[in-house]
């Protein structure tokens, strides 16, 4: 095991990361950023400085406008750690990771967490299928290694993500079998409060517009206000069900890609035992962050969608904030010219989260495809289902934490990423209390699983 | 198992020149250099990644992003590696995990038993 000590480590090379880290390194100080991929991007720009062109052109501007975070990246002093696997972070600043199967241990005098957003989980009946993916990861999978279904692929649920990967898939020449989208009209009803402050960041809303327009002029079946989705299949996903006003749909697919939104990554800030609040807006816990993203715990900050869903722009503008924040508590800048710097930054930032409250609104995923009924699985790992969870709040279970010892739910490989928000929002309802009040899961380390082989430095 | 695969690479994409040669359960596979293993084993026609050790239930890749752990596979003789993080590497000998054949998690304070059904 080798120690060393830095002036700040970088926990995730995404937007946020990125941005960061090069903002710090600008400033003189001594930067280690640490990631889990074999190269620089993070999900949102996955693969960025290795995809060949055709590809990168495919997969649109946005995606393309990572390689200037990239360069920078490269052109920077930061150290930058290629698949490291960030096991530990303390309060007091020690970051521990595995690189190439041996331990190493970094001593920062402050830490930027970027750790970013996962896919929320769609708990519907035939989830854990093979053959059923998240859209993210079919994304990942066209990004990293520019593969796509090889049969025409079903799209569901709501959300960014899900149309630009439509659209992608059309740029692409892979046919979609359909869009099954579970945007109701009480949606768009319910967005419209927030149409004003969204059209005052027309260039965003334009985008999603003209990705709209161009699924719908490509004439694949576009089913709305879908509801009681469910995938069919024994071995592995044969279909998709589902019913539009009463009326039962069956479309056939070996794959079908879900997808309702993105959550905070918020392992880490968890496991620091940070102050967490409940978003009601986006239906999630993220981290308790003041102006330049320090948590409760002094010296830890959080940038990027891991403190709360913004996208790729205001994650690389969080991210320098977070930096300039940094640099002047490390006294590497005077708060007079940090000021003056984070002005323009914050100003960026207010005008590319103006389309957010009408995206939160209008995509906020439904009841039934966050809080399933009893036969389906929420807990993939261990095989608790949502029936299972409601048995143990009858018997008196109060929160997440219980259910582990009440039947393993959260226990298993994943540690309870994939199932918490799940967990959190079907004990809450059937307590009848906030999600807030019923918490969530206590998250420790080793946040990503180790050997005592690995531990023990052999 | 293999079956047609379910994905396959996008029209634009120029093929790989570099591939490398890994197994899978014992099987040969030929796949491009660069990606991540459970890329590769997807685009070969594999299926079923594992089997859960409660039910024996077939799983294969959720997320992609080492958040699910559905991906998990034996490699190289090492068990429960996230496939989806790892590049393929010539020579590479995978196996799917089957049931609770196999020891699914390692806290560190528990000494790992490797129990046979």
């Amino acid at each position: 095991m080798s120690h060393s000590a830095v002036d700040v480590v970088v926990v995730g090379a995404g937007a946020a990361g990125m941005a960061g880290a090069v903002a710090l390194a600008g400033l003189g100080l001594q930067v280690v950023l640490l990631d889990e991929q074999g190269s620089p991007g993070g999900q949102i720009y996955r693969g960025i400085t290795l995809a060949p062109l055709s590809r990168r052109d495919l997969l649109g501007p946005d995606y393309a406008h990572g390689n200037v975070l990239a360069q920078a990246l490269a052109s920077s002093s930061v150290r930058y750690e290629k698949g490291a696997a960030v096991w530990q972070v303390t309060r007091d600043h020690q970051v521990s990771y595995l690189r190439d199967g041996r331990l190493h241990t970094l001593q920062a005098k402050a830490v930027l967490l970027a750790t970013g957003a996962m896919e929320r989980p769609f708990p519907i009946p035939g989830w854990t299928l093979p053959g059923v993916m998240s859209a993210g990861a079919a994304q990942i999978l066209l990004k990293s290694a520019g593969l796509a279904p090889s049969e025409p692929v079903v799209l569901a649920g709501c959300g960014p993500l899900l149309y630009l990967l439509g659209w992608q898939y059309l740029r692409a020449g892979v046919p979609i079998k359909a869009l099954v989208d579970t945007t109701r009209p009480e949606d768009y009803w319910r967005a419209r409060r927030h149409l004003f402050a969204a059209l005052r960041a027309w260039p965003y809303l334009r985008k999603g517009l003209e990705l709209m327009r161009s699924l719908r002029s490509a004439h694949i079946p576009h089913y709305t206000a879908a509801e009681q989705l469910a995938v069919e299949g024994d071995e592995a996903a044969t279909a998709l069900t589902f019913t539009v006003a009463g009326k039962a749909q069956r479309i056939e697919s070996r794959c079908v890609l879900l997808h309702q939104g993105v959550v905070p990554n918020i392992q880490f800030s968890q496991s620091l035992r940070a102050r967490h609040y409940w978003d009601a807006d986006q239906l999630c816990f993220s981290p308790v962050v003041d102006a330049w993203g320090e948590l409760d715990v002094p010296g830890v900050f959080a940038a990027g969608d891991g403190a709360g869903i913004g996208g790729a722009q205001a994650a690389a503008l969080q991210g320098e904030l977070a930096g300039l924040g940094i640099a002047q508590r490390l006294g590497a800048i005077e708060a007079g010219q940090r000021d003056p710097r984070a002005a323009t930054l914050r100003e960026r930032l207010a005008l590319n989260l103006r389309i957010r409250p009408f995206l939160d609104a209008l995509y906020q995923p439904r009841e039934e495809n966050r809080i399933p009924a009893d036969n389906v699985m929420v807990c993939r790992c261990e095989e608790v289902t949502a029936g299972d969870l409601r048995k143990f709040v009858a018997l008196g279970c109060a929160g997440p934490n219980q259910a582990k010892s009440f039947g393993r739910c959260g226990m298993g490989p994943c540690q309870g990423r994939m199932c918490g928000l799940t967990v959190t929002e079907v004990i809450a309802k059937a307590r009848g209390v906030t999600a807030e009040e019923v918490g969530y899961y206590r998250i420790r380390p080793p946040i990503k699983p180790i050997t005592l082989g690995e531990l023990a430095g052999d | 198992m293999r079956t047609d695969p379910l994905f396959q690479p996008v029209m634009s994409e120029v093929r790989s020149t570099r591939t490398v040669t890994l197994s899978f359960n014992d099987q040969a596979l030929e796949v491009p250099a660069g990606i991540s293993v459970a890329a590769a084993l997807l685009m070969s026609g594999i299926h079923r990644f594992r089997a859960t050790p409660v039910s024996e239930s077939p799983r294969a890749p959720y997320c992609m992003m080492g958040v699910c752990f559905e991906c998990l596979v034996e490699i190289d003789g090492a068990p429960n590696r996230q496939s989806c993080l790892i590049e393929v590497a010539d020579g590479m000998r995978i196996r799917s995990q089957e049931g609770a054949r196999d020891l699914i998690f390692q806290p560190v304070s528990v000494q790992a038993v490797e129990v046979q059904s």
